[in-house]
Formats: C-alpha cells, structure tokens, sequence
C-alpha cells in the first residue's frame, strides 16, 4: 500500500495527476470529436453526390483502421507535415508538437467519425413533421437546425454518446505510446521502477473502471434530466 | 513503395493469425460466460457479470499489459507449466485478446439469449423435447443467428484490436508498419499503406458477415 502513498516515496499524486490528464484529453478528444461530428453529420446527410461521398469516406475510413494507426500517423507525421509547412514560410527549425495536442486531435477525429454516425442517427430518427412544422411557420433553414433539430438531436443521441465517451476514455490509453503521461504511462513508469506490473497495472485496471462507472453515473443522470419534459 | 509491401504482406498474415485464433477462442469464452448470465443462481450471475464489466470496462492495452508484464510476476506462474505459455508475447497477446472479445461475446450472445421469441422453447416442451436438446439444438442456434450482426462488429473491432499487439515486440501489421517507419523515416507511406491493408480487411469480413447474415440470418 505504501507504493500508492503521496509524496516522494510513493506513487499516489503521480498517478493521481495522471488519472486526471486522463480525464483532460478524454474531453479534449469528445469536445474535437463533436466539431467533426457538427462538420460531417451535415455532409452525410447531403443530398449533393461529392458532399455525401466525404462524409462517407470520412466515417468509413476512420471506424476502418486501427486507433493506433491514427495516432501513429499524427504523431510521427504530424511533425514532419507541420515542419514541411513552416519550411515554406522560410522557418527551418525543428518543431515538437506537444503530446497532448496530437494525442487529442489524434482521439478526437476518431471519436468524431462515431459521434458523425450517432448524430446521422439521432437526426434521421426525429420526426418529419418537425422539418414540415418547422418550414410552415417560416423559420429560416439556419434556425430551424439550431432551434428546432438541434436540441431533438442531442437529446436523441445522448444514450449512443454515452458509448462513445466510453470508447473515447479506453481510447486515450493508446496516447501512451507517444509519450504522454496519463494513466497507462504513469503505470508503465512506476511497473518499470519498482519491478512490480502486476500491481501497477491492476491499479491502472481499477483506475479506469472507476472512471467509466462515474461517468455511467454522472451520464444517466444528465439523460433524465434531458428527458424531463417526455 | 513497393519494396515495402513484402514485409507488410508478412505481418497481415501474423495480424490474420492472431485475429482468427483470439476470435476462435474468444467465442467459446463468450459462449460459456453467456450461459452462466442467463443462470438464476445469483452468485454465478454476479461472477460473469463481473468478468464481463471488467474486461469492457478497462482498455485493452491495460489487459494486454496485465497479462504480459503482469502474469510473469507471479512466482508460482514463472514455475510452472503454464510458464512455457506466458513467456510467449505471442500467446500474452492471444489469451489477452480472446478474454477480450469474449466479454463483448458474452453480452451479444446474452442478449440473442433473452430475445429468443418465448414460443419457440413453449413449441418445443410441448412436442415433448427435453431441457437439454431444446437448448443445444433450438437457443443456440437462434441465438448465434440473432447475433451475427452485433458479431460482425466485434470481430472488426478486434482486428482493429489485434494492431495493440505491435506494442508487445509482435510484428504484425502494425509492428511491420513502424518498422518501416523508423527504417526509411517515410511515416505515410508506410501508416497509409498499412491503414489500406487494414481496410480491406475490414471489407472483406464486413462482406462475408453480410453474406452469411443474408444465407442464414433471420428474414425480417
């Protein structure tokens, strides 16, 4: 138990810190999912060919390859990609992207691709005389999504995001490859220090099933308060 | 570009083996922990749900760790038999993955279990078929069918699983790609080329699991 304790002889605010990086790129990573998702949700649901054609392949490739592939990409390709553009404006430098930054976006556009087809679902499921409704009083196509669909929508959607946040918070584990001190990092550091995975790994084990059933918690009770008027 | 297809072609079929053998195991897992959540003792109830929670709950890296770093731990582990298993990163990845989806496994044949129309089993007692054969050969069948859908996600999901074994020296798909990358420095030819490889796995199950849904799947 002293492992755990806080201080200098033990690892208790290491991965106390840690868990809460932990939860900082989990947001992180929803909030960017949910600007793709407000980006490609409109795409897939185009009538325009070319339009729909990029939401699907945003949504297909994404939920198609591995986490790891995105995360590698951007992490490895990240730099040099920025480094090539800073090249053009005459900066030769070396750039580092910061782990955190990479890691988020890295997250967040895999969470955005199962946000896109949770919201596709949400708005295709609401009813179409809301549309209808909505256009015979003359409401303006911008205010009808932003009064009208929107807040059907979240509320539609909230079970299935729940999901995904819960994808999200395992997903964040995979940062750690790159080098960023959440959970999984802080544990391989202290496994390696001490010599004793078993211990660290299951306290990384319990660390995230506590996470995950707050947030169950904290997620069912937002859906009854959304779902009140109903 | 090219030159770099060999050793990719390689690691998919490591990527292939370990996909096939974790699912293989991981249904039987997940066939087992399923009867024991439709058991009305309590206490064998609560254990698979428990089995089940933790294995969703946790992200596969930290099982993947756990039983890799963590097992060889053990004293009593390292001197036994099972020793010759779990020194194996190849195997640490296998039993990881297979108790993996056999959690998902369990919840999907669950709830094929609990959806089984309550005629069937009444038709059945009534032509005089006993508990045991109404089970073997009426719930689990239509239960596996029930299922095949949510089971063709899972299965790509632990393909896109397996990529975690490249992190525990395992050169599969993944590990080859960043071989290649840290060999030539060319990141997006080499993540690119494996994100295709990838891809194309995915298609060809999601098609075979769309064919079988359409040959054995319920019409409805």
């Amino acid at each position: 138990m002293e492992l755990l304790s806080f201080g200098d002889t033990g690892w208790g605010d290491e991965l106390f810190f840690a868990t809460l990086m932990t939860i900082a790129v989990s947001i992180a990573a929803m909030a960017i999912g949910f600007v793709f998702a407000l980006i490609f949700t409109p795409l897939k649901l185009s009538k325009n060919k070319t339009l729909n054609v990029i939401g699907n392949c945003y949504t297909t490739i994404i939920r198609g390859v591995p986490e790891l592939l995105v995360i590698y990409l951007l992490f490895f390709g990240g730099t040099g990609a920025v480094m090539y553009v800073a090249s053009i404006f005459g900066y030769d430098g070396y750039i580092e992207i910061n782990a955190f930054i990479t890691g988020a976006l890295a997250i967040g556009i895999i969470s955005g691709a199962y946000s896109t087809e949770v919201f596709r679902g949400a708005i295709l499921s609401i009813d179409k005389g809301q549309f209808e409704a909505s256009q015979v009083l003359g409401i303006k196509k911008s205010i009808q999504f932003y009064k009208v669909i929107l807040p059907q929508m979240l509320r539609l959607s909230i079970p299935n995001l729940s999901n995904v946040w819960q994808i999200t918070l395992k997903d964040t584990s995979l940062i750690s490859v790159t080098g960023l001190v959440e959970i999984m990092r802080q544990s391989y550091i202290a496994a390696g220090s001490t010599r004793d995975p078993l211990f660290f790994y299951s306290v990384a084990a319990v660390l995230y099933l506590v996470l995950t059933f707050l947030s169950m918690k904290i997620i069912n009770k937002l859906e009854a308060r959304f779902n009140k008027g109903y | 570009m090219i030159s770099i297809f060999p050793s990719l072609l390689n690691g998919t079929v490591i990527t292939l083996k370990l996909l096939i053998s974790s699912m293989f195991f991981g249904l039987l897992i997940g066939l087992f922990f399923a009867i024991l959540r439709i058991n009305n003792n309590p206490l064998i109830n609560k254990f698979a749900y428990g089995y089940s929670y933790f294995f969703r709950g946790t992200p596969l890296l930290v099982q993947l760790y756990l039983i890799y770093y963590g097992l060889a731990n053990i004293e009593f582990l390292r001197n036994s038999f099972l020793w010759v298993v779990i020194r194996e990163p190849y195997w640490c990845a296998i039993i990881a993955f297979s108790l993996n989806t056999g959690a998902y496994t369990s919840e999907i044949l669950r709830s094929a279990f609990q959806t089984i129309k309550e005629g069937y089993i009444e038709a059945a007692q009534s032509l005089g078929v006993s508990k045991k054969i109404t089970f073997y050969k009426i719930q689990i069948p239509i239960a596996i069918k029930q299922s095949l859908p949510a089971y063709g996600n899972e299965i790509i999901l632990m393909l896109k699983g397996t990529s975690l074994a490249s992190v525990i020296t395992i050169m599969d798909l993944m590990g080859e790609a960043r071989k290649v990358n840290v060999l030539t420095f060319k990141p997006f030819e080499a993540f690119i080329t494996a994100g295709i490889i990838y891809l194309f796995l995915t298609f060809i199950i999601h098609n075979i699991v769309k064919y079988l849904e359409k040959k054995y799947g319920f019409q409805t």
